[in-house]
Formats: structure tokens, C-alpha cells, sequence
């Protein structure tokens, strides 16, 4: 078995998905069964081989710094959850101490 | 003249003829949606009013002489992945219900400039990730075969609306075979660009190192028209290919394939693939061969590695791509009553906001990149990467392109993969060799299976860049196939 329940619940938490019980009961034999499969890739012989991130080959793209009209305050904050003083407005990110 | 039955190409020339305007083109095709859509279910968001407006504008230009590109007035469905101002995007996903981006895609302003006028946003597999609809937080889509089974995905309502005549051409995106899969097991033409040949600036990113935008449509010529239309470089994306358009027109044109040598890949059949689904394809390697191909087998011996490489590579990229889904700046935020600080909200809001898929795929990234685990599952899947192009250079010495199955079964039944997320994914099992490769591929009807009666897709598959072979194979392989059926598989459907 190479995933647990348990380290499920840690990956769950890694992602900031708040997994219910009945999904992480769902979901971790699944994903042992995935990892299983997913595994054979260490079957491959592949002492020396480079690896491929993308298939392009291309580095360092850039492309020209022309100033070009942007988005106006109100269009870049139009579809937030919410907004005070023409910023996004979050939940608190520290704690009370 | 009935509007809906016409190709691209058709009611390009009746347009350009004025033998019709783009206001009755685009109501005609407004009126079947309406008629059909609650049946097929294509469609997200119908964009009528938007969608006359363009027409006007199209008919205002003709009228003043102007010259208009080939795609002007004629209409276009569009996968809800791409974003386009003034109309909402919702990838599939609760997440993003509501959510009206603030720009278009490359992709959405390079039909608006050809004036080809988008009809609507086309449902898909949340995050166009599944392979039938089923992942769609708004339900599945049907596929117009038969209504009980899928019509594919992740581009399944585009696929979809295309074989229902709800609209000429599409777009969709392919990461493992999001376009080709769907194509084949809705009996129409789907393309997958080579990597980087059609822009990913404006694409809710999934897997963005495969992501692939790319066209649908009934012929081969169509699905050409629309490749061009929306190809070439952009300097938006930094993975875009700075090189001309491959000629996908005329080859699609010219449908020569005399002296090609087309290479059939061993490692795509056998065990696992339908029975009517291989006599279809053999009948249309034969067919290539009475056209004057000189078709050999190859074999490409690390293929069998590349569905567990890309269910490594894919979700590891997801897991990435979409932490951007945190509740703060747009989207769904659940749980903000004032009592929970902000990753709570992000884990209450991914929780709600994401369907099963999506969840799996996220937490099988994370664990494929975590440390301790990188080395064995997403360092490996990289190199195994590495196989699968080298495998195809050492084919592509031999032969100008390769051709399989595009899919190993024809569509299966809504709800029969549903829950099974590992007989999902084979469904992607011939096209994920040249997403991870970054080539281009096609997926072509070639017949009825026998045991359901069911469309069975050729797949084309060519090097990067050299997109104009798949247009040519697979046109001449159509017109040889509508001679014999003495009509376009399409119009055998019964709906």
C-alpha cells in the first residue's frame, strides 16, 4: 500500500482542501490505486536520461517592455469576494497575539 | 439551403458571395442551440445578443467593400477555459461560478479579429480534467450519438455542439487528448496543435508544459481554417513558437498522400482496445495504401509508459497551477464570517469550490513533488518524458507520420467510468504520447464500430511544426471514406 489514509489527510492539508471524512475515505484507496499504477514509470531503465520539463527547448523569453493601457482599480477589484477602500478585502492572516 | 447542415468552408463562400448574411448564418444557429441544447447539453452560456451584435457588425463591413478574413460571420463555439470579456468563464468549476474575466484570451481576440462570431462557452470537464463531461460541476454534456453515452473530454461540449450542428467549427484545448478523444467518439475532426503553435495566454491553466489549444470541426478543411485562423506567435506566452504557420489549408486542400511513408505504431493496439474499433483502423490504414502511402510498422517501445508518466507530470503541474484558487482575489470564498483567518477560508472555499477530480488530481501533484517522493514519481515521469520523444525522433527518421486509434473504445455509457478514475483515464491512453511530446496530432473519422454502431477516430500524428502532414493525411483519408460511404459519417447519426 503506498499511500495511507493518514498521508492523505497530510496532502489534504498541504493543499488547503478541507477534506471531509467520508471523502478521505473515498479518496484514499483511490489515489493508493492511482500511485500504484503511476508507479511503473520506475520500471523504466532511465540511468542517464535528462529529464524533460517542456518540449519546446525555449529559454528566457522575454518580450518587449512597452507600457500598455492596464486594468483601472475598479475593473481589477470587479470580481472580488469582497472589497473595502478600493483594496481586497481578506480574512485576517495572523494570528490574535 | 439549410444554414446549420453547411461547413465553414460553405458558409464562407455563400457569405463572401452575399448569398447570405452573418445575421441569418448566426440565427439560424442560435435557433437549433435553442431547439437541441437542452438535449446535448454543449453549451454553458449562450451569448445571443453578443453573438447578433458581431454578425451586424460582420454584414456592416461586407456592405462597405471591405475584405474580410476567411472566418468572418461565421460561427464559433468556444470551451469555457478560455477567458473572453463580457461573457462569464467558468472552467467546469464552482469555483469560478460567476466570474466574469476582465480580458480576453489570444486565442478569444484572434476570432473576434477574424470576425468568426462566438456563439457561446462550451461545457468541459472541471479544469478540463476527465474525459467525458462527468467532471462538469454543471453536468455532463450528451453525446448527439446517443444521448446515454458521453461525447468525451475534457473539450466534450465543444466536441458536442459540432456534431450536433449547433455550430460549424469550436475550440478546444488538449493536455492529454482533451481535443481528439472527444473528436473521435463524437465522429467529427479534432486537432491538437504542435506546443506552443496556438496561444495559452488567457487559458485557465491546467498542465501549462502540454496545454494545447487547437480546433473542431466537421471536415478536415474546417477544422484547417480554424487552425490557421487562430495560430502563430504570441508574444503573451512565453512558451509560444516564433516560427510561420504551418500551411494546414492548403494541405488539407491538396488531400495528396502519394510516396508518404505513414508509420503504424505497434504499441498502440491489442489488449484493452475494441475489436470494431481495430478493423476500422486497419480498413483505413488500407485505405492510405490504395492512396499511395507506403505504410510500415514502428515500433515506439516507451509509449506503454506514458499514461503513468503523464498522470505524474499533469497533476504535479495542477497541484501548482491551481493553488492560484485561493478565495482572495476572485472567485468563491466560503466561510468568511469574521471568526477564521485566511487559509481557512482557502481550505473551506477548495473544498466546496472543487469537484472529486480535481481534489485527486490536486493531492496527487502534491504528493508526486513532495520531498522524498520527487525523485521516484516526478523526476522519473520527466525522464520517462525524454523516452517518449526520443522514441518518436527515431520514428519520425523513419517515416513522415505515424497513425493509430485515437481513442481504444468508442464513447462508453454516461455514469459507467464515472467513479473509476483509473478506466477513466485509458480513455487518453493513444493520444498522451504527443502531449507529452509537444507534437501535433489529429483525430479523423474513419467508420462505424460494428459491435454499436459507434464513430471510431483515425489518429495523425506528426513532428512539431510539420502540423500541414496530419491536414494532409487526414483529408485524404475523409475523401476517400465519403466516397465509400456515399455521404459524411456524420449524417448517419440519427439525431
Amino acid at each position: 500500500m503506498p499511500i495511507t489514509r493518514d498521508e492523505v489527510a497530510h496532502l489534504a492539508r498541504l493543499s488547503r482542501i478541507a477534506l471531509s471524512d467520508a471523502e478521505l475515505d473515498h479518496l484514499a484507496p483511490q489515489l493508493d490505486q492511482i500511485i500504484t499504477a503511476v508507479a511503473q514509470v520506475q520500471e523504466v531503465a532511465a540511468e542517464g536520461i535528462p529529464p524533460t520539463s517542456h518540449a519546446t527547448g525555449l529559454t528566457n523569453v522575454f518580450r518587449d517592455d512597452e507600457p500598455v493601457p492596464c486594468l483601472t482599480p475598479e475593473e481589477a477589484l470587479a470580481q472580488a469576494p469582497a472589497v473595502e477602500q478600493q483594496r481586497f478585502k481578506v480574512p485576517r492572516i495572523l494570528g490574535e497575539d | 439551403m439549410e444554414l446549420t447542415r453547411m461547413t465553414a468552408a460553405e458558409l464562407s463562400a455563400a457569405l463572401a458571395d452575399g448569398q447570405v448574411s452573418a445575421t441569418e448564418v448566426t440565427q439560424a444557429h442560435l435557433d437549433r442551440i435553442a431547439a437541441v441544447d437542452d438535449r446535448v447539453h454543449a453549451f454553458l452560456h449562450i451569448a445571443a445578443d453578443s453573438a447578433l451584435a458581431q454578425a451586424a457588425d460582420v454584414d456592416k463591413r461586407r456592405a462597405t467593400g471591405e475584405q474580410l478574413a476567411p472566418l468572418a460571420g461565421v460561427p464559433v463555439a468556444v470551451k469555457d477555459v478560455f477567458t473572453t470579456f463580457g461573457m462569464p468563464t467558468t472552467c467546469g468549476s464552482r469555483i469560478l461560478d460567476g466570474w466574469h474575466p476582465p480580458y480576453d484570451a489570444t486565442i478569444t481576440q484572434r476570432l473576434k479579429q477574424a470576425g468568426a462570431v462566438i456563439l457561446g462557452k462550451t461545457n468541459m470537464d472541471e479544469f478540463a480534467m476527465g474525459s467525458s463531461t462527468e467532471n462538469s460541476a454543471f453536468g455532463p454534456s450528451h453525446n448527439p450519438w446517443d444521448l446515454d453515452k458521453v461525447p468525451g473530454g475534457s473539450s466534450g461540449g465543444s466536441a458536442a455542439a459540432v456534431a450536433a450542428y449547433e455550430a460549424p467549427l469550436a475550440i478546444g484545448t488538449d493536455t492529454g487528448g482533451s481535443i481528439r478523444q472527444p473528436a473521435a467518439v463524437c465522429g467529427i475532426v479534432g486537432t491538437k496543435p504542435t506546443y506552443g503553435g496556438s496561444s495559452r495566454y488567457g487559458v485557465v491553466a491546467f498542465a501549462s508544459s502540454l496545454d494545447t489549444p487547437g480546433p473542431f470541426g466537421r471536415t478536415v478543411l474546417d477544422a484547417a481554417l480554424l487552425h490557421e485562423a487562430i495560430s502563430g506567435h504570441d508574444p503573451m506566452d512565453s512558451t509560444s513558437i516564433d516560427a510561420p504557420v504551418p500551411p494546414v489549408v492548403a494541405a488539407a486542400r491538396e488531400a495528396d498522400v502519394s510516396g508518404m511513408r505513414i508509420g503504424v505504431v505497434t504499441e498502440l493496439s491489442g489488449d484493452g482496445y475494441q475489436p470494431g474499433v481495430l478493423s476500422r483502423f486497419a480498413e483505413a490504414v488500407e485505405v492510405l495504401e490504395s492512396l499511395g502511402a507506403k505504410v510500415t510498422e514502428v515500433s515506439c517501445p516507451h509509449f506503454k509508459y506514458a499514461l503513468p508518466a503523464y498522470y505524474l507530470i499533469a497533476p504535479s503541474e495542477a497541484s501548482s497551477n491551481l493553488a492560484r484558487f485561493d478565495a482572495m482575489r476572485y472567485g468563491l470564498r466560503v466561510g468568511d464570517d469574521g471568526t477564521r483567518d485566511a487559509e481557512e477560508v482557502m481550505a473551506l472555499t477548495r473544498e466546496v469550490g472543487f469537484g472529486a477530480e480535481v481534489k485527486r488530481r490536486i493531492i496527487l501533484g502534491t504528493y508526486a513533488l513532495s520531498s522524498g517522493y520527487y525523485d521516484a514519481y516526478y523526476g522519473k515521469a520527466q525522464q520517462v518524458r525524454t523516452l517518449i520523444i526520443r522514441d518518436f525522433d527515431a520514428a519520425f527518421g523513419q517515416v513522415d507520420v505515424l497513425v493509430s486509434p485515437a481513442t481504444p473504445t468508442t464513447a462508453f455509457g454516461i455514469g459507467e467510468r464515472a467513479d473509476d478514475p483509473m478506466a477513466m483515464y485509458l480513455a487518453d491512453l493513444c493520444t498522451i504520447p504527443s502531449d507529452l511530446a509537444g507534437n501535433a496530432a489529429i483525430s479523423v473519422p474513419c467508420g462505424l464500430a460494428a459491435e454499436d454502431g459507434l464513430p471510431v477516430g483515425l489518429q495523425v500524428m506528426a513532428p512539431a511544426l510539420a502540423d500541414d502532414r496530419l491536414y494532409r493525411v487526414a483529408a485524404a483519408a475523409e475523401a476517400a471514406f465519403t466516397d465509400r460511404w456515399g455521404q459524411p459519417l456524420l449524417a448517419s447519426a440519427k439525431g
